[in-house]
């Protein structure tokens, strides 16, 4: 059974990491709450809504493959992941909305 | 360090890096993923991350056992929602560690093939329906303890995972209180379930804050590097003193005759956890180690099929998707 | 202990209000404000009976799908799954207490699902069939959710307000359990040859328990005269054609037309995999008759 445990396995690709970003409340950004794996954008959005909005509807969700966004980061300079400046942001769980974003 | 070091830094030098990393913690600034940061501190925060990841994985099962059995419908919903959002917050911390450069995948791995560790709390089994009530109230309360601090770790994926777990949280302690004073208002035998099952979780439930300082070597460093806000005492002491009037309230004994009000200190005196068997536990001989791990590592293997079908399909159809864009 | 000594102090203090943390907004009652007297021309024992044949599909589908939970192929499906849970036991719940309400013993809910035996379950065979691989899991949510749905979205019309409150919140429900159970049915099917063949294996196996899905008990006969319930009869070709159209598109044979319908669990009549189901559901309350949860 070793083989099932292979992650550099070709023939076994591990599913992409995806970011997740939800609209919680109409009249908000949507704001970026975390990331997770998924085969495909199709399943990556069943994930989201289950993982991120458990169970509320109403809500809008992107998903977007993480190596798809360009990240900069003007005051890190050397970024310990060199040479991945312009490369996958693998921003983790959630970003907050700054508190001057007007709430209708 | 060799990573850095083994690259041409484009500029300044791993001192200045330093420095400024120091400088951005001791001004309680978060650290982000792709900022320099210390070598040890990464691999702290990865071990840190992955074993309280993997602990909100296995810690389902223990109570995730009583979902089919739940005496009303309203417990099995309330029970299954909290096992739920524990495999929510198992993902969210993967994701977290993720960000520190290792995969979720492999972290997978190590937890079935039993190398990483997770809170040996969840090694106990859980016996009767009044352990979902323990549980909530001594587990989940210590959880709540040791993570409402790391709301400001000085790494902040970690950081903001812990706000949104915390938050998700808040319900857990108090369905199994709930469910614990709803039990001790019904009959003899469910009194004596609940008693029982605080004496068997009330000393692991102090475990779960880890050895004393004294034996906590790496506590200095996590607390200067702001990973860690409190040394394990000092969670224990206010776990004790906020868990003990609870237990009046309930009607329950604590099972420890040490236990007392300490007028000078303002806090409560309490025994010492039995640390032998703590180490005996969390080296991989607890009661339900082998069978909680197994339970991951069956459910991992015999669902491969399934993952690699996924990725299979998405193969095939990328190019459909590509055309219709 | 001080009051900023409080553990979930630290969390107001930061974290402000939580429409930053982009969180969901909680839950409704489903049934706010809707009038709970039985309309005229509906018989309510018919109407009690009714509830349970749909709570009890709920109730003992949901009762096989939680055992997912900790046994998943992958942690997010676990997550899915126990959303889908929680949705039928919401559903089983609502149910149930308005049998108590129709018949007029005022049980509740945890009356039905605890203190009935087998023999007085309603729920059709393909709800309490063992719960198999995860292909079974996939091919017997599509086949329950699509049939689900299908009698959920005329529901919605029933004399009865309060099924009728109960279904339109449950046909959203039941368009995604089935928009998941259609994702996997496409990536099992059309994924590799060997999930092909399992998801093949999976939809033959349930196939032969679909027909009582389209069989009208007398009951189910009766309230669709009277503008409460669904006849199922009536619907078979139209879940015929959406799961022929989702087989077929995963690259799996098109299916054979649905077995002869006869009515089984909806008079009480099971397999023998349902007591074990009832006895694991049932355990905890039965050993402490007296207790309160």
């Amino acid at each position: 059974m070793s083989t099932e445990h292979g992650t550099a396995d070709a023939s076994r690709p591990e599913w992409p990491l995806y970011e997740v970003f939800v609209r919680g409340k109409r009249g908000l950004n949507h704001v970026h709450v975390g990331s997770l794996h998924a085969p495909d954008d199709q399943m990556a959005l069943h994930n989201a809504r289950n993982l991120y909005t458990r169970r509320n509807e109403g809500v809008s969700i992107w998903v977007v493959r993480a190596e798809h966004i360009s990240a900069s980061s003007p005051d890190e300079k050397d970024p310990y992941f060199a040479p991945s400046g312009d490369k996958v942001y693998r921003h983790p769980t959630f970003y907050s909305i700054p508190d001057d974003v007007p709430h209708i | 360090m060799s990573t850095v070091t083994a690259d041409p830094a484009p500029s300044g030098s791993d001192e200045a890096h330093q420095a400024e990393f120091d400088a951005k913690v001791a001004a309680d600034q978060r650290i982000e993923p792709r900022d320099w940061m210390p070598e040890g501190y990464r691999r702290t925060l990865v071990r840190q991350v992955s074993q309280h990841a993997h602990s909100e994985i296995i810690g389902m099962q223990p109570e995730g056992d009583w979902i089919a059995s739940a005496p009303s419908l309203r417990r099995k919903a309330i029970l299954l929602a909290k096992v739920q959002d524990e495999a929510g917050h198992g993902l969210y911390l993967y994701a977290a560690a993720e960000t520190l450069g290792v995969d979720r995948a492999d972290l997978t791995t190590r937890l079935i093939e039993g190398r990483q560790k997770y809170s040996s709390i969840f090694n106990y089994p859980s016996l009767t329906f009044a352990d979902v009530g323990v549980i909530g109230w001594l587990v989940d309360g210590a959880a709540i303890c040791n993570q409402v601090p790391l709301c400001r770790s000085s790494f902040g994926p970690y950081a903001r995972a812990m706000v949104r777990i915390c938050k998700e949280e808040s319900f857990h302690q108090r369905q199994g209180y709930e469910l614990l004073m709803r039990m001790m208002e019904g009959t003899a035998d469910q009194r004596a379930m609940v008693q029982d099952a605080v004496d068997r979780w009330w000393w692991p439930s102090l475990m779960m804050f880890g050895p004393p300082d004294a034996d906590s070597p790496n506590t200095r460093q996590s607390m200067a590097w702001r990973v860690k806000r409190d040394t394990n005492d000092d969670l224990r002491q206010k776990f004790v003193d906020m868990t003990v009037p609870q237990a009046d309230k309930l009607g329950v004994t604590l099972p420890d005759p040490e236990l007392a009000w300490n007028e000078e200190r303002g806090r409560y005196d309490f025994g010492e956890p039995d640390w032998v068997e703590f180490k005996q536990v969390i080296s991989g001989s607890g009661p339900k180690n082998a069978e909680r791990i197994e339970r991951r590592r069956a459910a991992h293997e015999k669902g491969a099929w399934v993952r690699e079908a996924a990725t299979a399909y998405a193969t095939k159809h990328q190019s459909d998707r590509e055309a219709a864009v | 202990m001080s009051g900023d000594d409080h553990i979930y102090s630290v969390l107001g203090q930061e974290h402000g209000g939580d429409d930053r943390w982009a969180f969901g907004t909680g839950f409704t009652d489903a049934l706010a404000g809707v009038d709970t007297t039985l309309p005229e021309g509906v018989d309510g024992d018919d109407l009690a009976l009714y509830c349970q044949m749909l709570g009890d599909d709920a109730l003992v589908q949901a009762q096989r799908l939680v055992h997912w939970v900790t046994d998943a192929p992958e942690l997010e499906e676990e997550v899915a799954l126990a959303n889908i849970a929680l949705d039928l036991l919401g559903q089983a719940r609502l149910l149930l207490s308005r049998a108590g309400q129709a018949d007029g013993t005022g049980r509740d809910e945890d009356g039905f699902a605890y203190g009935r035996g087998p023999a007085e379950f309603r729920n059709v065979h393909l709800a309490e069939a063992p719960r198999g691989d995860f292909a079974r899991a996939v091919a017997t949510l599509l086949v329950l959710s699509t049939a689900r749905l299908a009698v959920f979205t005329r529901l919605v019309e029933s004399a009865d307000p309060v099924l009728s409150a109960i279904a339109a919140k449950a046909v959203n429900e039941l368009a995604y359990h089935r928009e998941y159970a259609v994702s996997w049915t496409l990536r099992l099917g059309d994924g590799t040859p060997y999930s092909h063949e399992r998801m093949a294996a999976a939809v033959a196996d349930v196939w032969p328990l679909t027909g009582e899905l389209f069989a009208a008990h007398p009951v189910e006969a009766r309230l669709a005269a009277q503008g409460a319930g669904v006849d199922p009869s009536a619907l078979a070709d139209e879940v015929h054609g959406v799961l022929a159209q989702v087989l077929t598109t995963a690259t799996l044979a098109a299916p054979a037309p649905f077995p002869e319908p006869a009515v089984a669990g909806r008079d009480g009549r099971h397999t023998p995999d349902l007591a074990p189901l009832l006895d694991e559901l049932q355990r905890v309350a039965r050993e402490h008759p007296e207790a309160t949860w």
